[in-house]
């Protein structure tokens, strides 16, 4: 395996061409505390911003999921100022006037499409932010799914837009008020809260230790 | 891109692939499964565990690893905070910012409490984060909470403590319900009935997700909930003692700043550990799905403060952590990919196993199957495939980006398809079985410590069981929170003091241990060994 040259914040380390941007900074000597994470592509911690030497654009990415490449150029971004609005998830109204109200900015978005761009899950941002424009909900919970929030959107935007803030909102409408009740668990729940289940609980509790084990080992699995 | 000494076994592994997906492979018998396992499971493994020689589990075995930290040094002596001055006097104090932190200080601030909490790192770094398969709960019409309660059971090889694994069957429904009442976006049909489906060792299918960002899902909606009602987080604070009053209840915490490290004192009615887990400690070399954090810390705290461990000897391997390609040694390959078809093979593309045998089963069957000589040989050892094309065999073209996207994109990324191709998997350390033991108010052997999520034993006996540990810090995280939101109302805290630290330093100077090390560990040391001066801001 071949060594790269990459640069963090300016300073040049040799480093095995094989590691990822975060093991080419451990490799180097940084003890991280900031900027890691789950270190598996879920939690958006460790967003960085990278250029090639040379070349004009720049390039937004997790270090846990980067391959170093030669005549990198690291700045990470381990913490941006997010909007992050408060509100009752119990009283508001799943209505296009919440994001007015909570976050007026999106309206402001100038259509430069640097949030997509940038987005290191590969999202259409900017169109999830259109959906939130007009109140569509699902489909901005939708487009948005995947995003670990880690700020790199935002960071881009030139409307001080907190994309992954303003998601997150329509998701938890979308989860609590637009998807149809699961009418099963419902009356699960109450069922058990009127002790419907209580005896076979007992029974089972009270088996010998080569009842249960019977029992376990002859049950019959679903299809 | 599979390199080429790959593509011979890649080829026989699509040769075989139309008749695997249709074959129904035999589940093991109760003898042969313990047998595989006393052959193959790192938890048998005798020369990897010792006997504790301080503390409360004096005398029982831990791995070498978390041994070597139960038993180090404390990182302060007693005089070096100042008790009498706390920086925070709170009704309840939550150490751990994941999963059960948050669902605990969701529940104490419901009940009236003064809640702080502090995380090591950012609220929501933690192994709920990166659940990737499901949660369990029994709400569908063939099924019971006395069905799940024989799962669980009977997957923990019968050890869990009963009355613990009847509260995580019987509110399990609830809490799902919680959860979606929060916002969480849980995968249903159109009806709104949610899709379910098997994990390891289940009878029924009674696996919730949200598609394969499950455990990301619930965690940033809990960490927005928490933000919304402004609960107090101190991120990038770490607990290194715990302090009690001259009662001997627990009273609070001394705190690091885990960048500036400046130490202070939080004196607190009720304390909840809800630190998580230990795969960072690479126990016997293992390679881990984990978080950066998942240090065992809570163990320790507890430990030093006189709080019982249970089943601190047994981990849990899940069997399918990647194998290939490198700069994803270790990470999990959720199990939902098997409970949506997949198959696993040797090099030969031949079934040797039934894909939803209970994790421990499972990968000790891996295990086995590369030790007769039957693995793809990789840089750290050897590894067996996952035949994810299956699944779009068997649930139609498209299956695989729809219900496991951060399966497909995290190979993706490395030029593989796994549409198309399979992943090349070996187990890697996934879970803590054993941790503090609790009572059902979620109350350790210490007065007022609390304890929720994965840093308790108990609850899985000596294996979990996929998506039930979604379910354990959503249930025991809310109860620890009502309980200690409740208790704290009544406690009257002492005057504090750390006179067990000096007790504990007595012991090991007793029982002859000579160390170097201290703990908590609080973060793994991945920096490559040279010659640095030690000096400020080096946390080690």
């Amino acid at each position: 395996m071949a060594n790269v040259n990459v640069y963090f914040f300016g300073k040049k380390y040799e480093v095995p061409d094989h590691l990822t941007i975060m093991t080419a900074m451990e490799y180097a000597g940084y003890q991280l505390t900031r900027g890691c994470g789950c270190r598996n592509g879920f939690c958006g911690a460790c967003a960085t911003i990278y250029r090639i030497k040379g070349q004009r654009d720049l390039k937004m990415a997790l270090a846990c999921q980067t391959k170093v490449e030669d005549n990198m150029y690291v700045a990470t971004l381990p913490f941006f100022p997010l909007v992050k609005e408060v509100y009752d998830i119990n009283r508001i109204e799943p209505t296009q006037a919440v994001m007015m109200q909570l976050y007026p900015e999106i309206y402001a978005c100038v259509g430069c499409n640097a949030c997509t761009k940038a987005c290191t899950q590969g999202l259409n941002v900017m169109q999830y932010i259109a959906y939130a424009q007009r109140g569509d909900f699902k489909a901005c919970a939708d487009a948005s799914f995947d995003c670990v929030m880690c700020g790199v959107c935002s960071a881009r935007c030139p409307a001080g837009i907190s994309h992954p803030q303003v998601a997150e909102l329509a998701r938890r409408i979308n989860g609590k008020y637009l998807t149809p009740d699961a009418e099963h668990l419902i009356a699960r729940v109450k069922e058990i809260a009127e002790g419907s289940f209580d005896d076979a609980m007992k029974e089972i509790m009270g088996k010998s230790d080569a009842e249960i084990r019977e029992l376990y080992n002859t049950r019959e699995i679903e299809a | 891109m599979y390199p080429e000494s790959y593509q011979e076994s890649l080829k026989k592994v699509a040769e075989k692939r139309e008749a695997n997906a249709f074959a129904e492979p035999r589940r093991m018998t109760a003898e042969e499964k313990e047998q595989v396992l006393a052959e193959n499971h790192p938890d048998y493994r005798e020369d990897e565990f010792e006997a504790l020689k301080v503390g409360p589990n004096k005398g029982e075995k831990a791995p070498h690893e978390l041994a070597a930290m139960l038993q180090a040094h404390a990182r302060i002596r007693p005089g070096d905070v100042d008790l009498e001055h706390p920086a925070y006097d709170v009704d309840v104090l939550i150490l751990g910012g994941g999963g059960a932190g948050c669902s605990a200080a969701i529940e104490a601030d419901e009940a009236g409490a003064d809640v702080l909490i502090a995380t090591k790192l950012r609220t929501g770094d933690a192994n709920t984060m990166m659940a990737e398969g499901g949660i369990q709960a029994a709400d569908k019409e063939n099924d019971s909470p006395a069905q799940h309660f024989l799962d669980a059971f009977g997957g923990g090889h019968f050890m869990a403590k009963k009355e613990l694994v009847r509260k995580l069957v019987t509110e399990a429904p609830a809490d799902i319900k919680w959860l979606n009442d929060l916002g969480c976006e849980f995968d249903k049909d159109e009806s709104g009935r949610m899709v379910t489906t098997h994990g390891g060792g289940t009878s029924r299918k009674r696996m919730h997700a949200c598609k394969d960002y499950t455990g990301a899902e619930i965690m940033r909606t809990l960490r927005d909930e928490v933000l919304n009602r402004q609960i107090p987080i101190l991120e990038f604070t770490a607990a290194i003692e715990i302090i009690k009053d001259d009662k001997g209840q627990a009273a609070g915490a001394v705190l690091i700043n885990m960048e500036t490290l400046e130490l202070f004192v939080v004196k607190a009615k009720c304390v909840i550990l809800a630190t998580g887990g230990a795969g960072r400690m690479h126990y016997q070399g293992f390679p881990t799905s984990n978080h950066y954090g998942a240090t065992a810390d809570g163990l320790v705290l507890g430990y030093r403060a006189g709080a019982k461990l249970l089943y601190q000897y047994t981990l849990q391997y899940h069997p399918t952590g990647v194998a290939y390609p490198d700069q994803i040694y270790g990470a999990l390959v959720t199990e939902k990919v098997r409970s949506l078809g997949a198959k696993v093979v040797n090099k030969d593309g031949d079934i040797f196993v039934h894909p939803l045998e209970t994790r421990d089963v499972e990968a000790a069957a891996i295990i086995r199957e590369c030790k007769r000589g039957n693995g793809v040989p990789t840089e750290h050892g050897y590894g067996v495939w996952l035949d994810s094309p299956i699944i779009d065999i068997k649930n139609g073209e498209g299956t695989v980006k729809s219900r496991i996207p951060a399966m497909y994109r995290m190979f993706e990324k490395r030029g593989i398809d796994i549409s198309k191709e399979p992943m090349l998997v070996y187990p890697t350390l996934h879970y803590q079985n054993g941790g503090l033991d609790i009572d059902t108010n979620c109350m350790t052997g210490v007065p007022n410590l609390f304890a929720a999520g994965e840093v308790t034993g108990g609850v899985h006996g000596t294996n979990r069981l996929m998506g039930n540990s979604l379910l354990d810090v959503i249930v025991f995280g809310r109860d620890a929170g009502k309980a200690a939101g409740a208790r704290c109302k009544e406690v009257e805290t002492g005057t504090l003091n750390l006179d067990h630290v000096e007790a504990f330093e007595k012991e090991l100077r007793e029982a002859g241990i000579e160390t170097d090390l201290v703990s908590p560990k609080l973060l793994p040391k991945y920096v490559r060994e040279r010659t640095v001066l030690e000096g400020p801001g080096i946390i080690q």
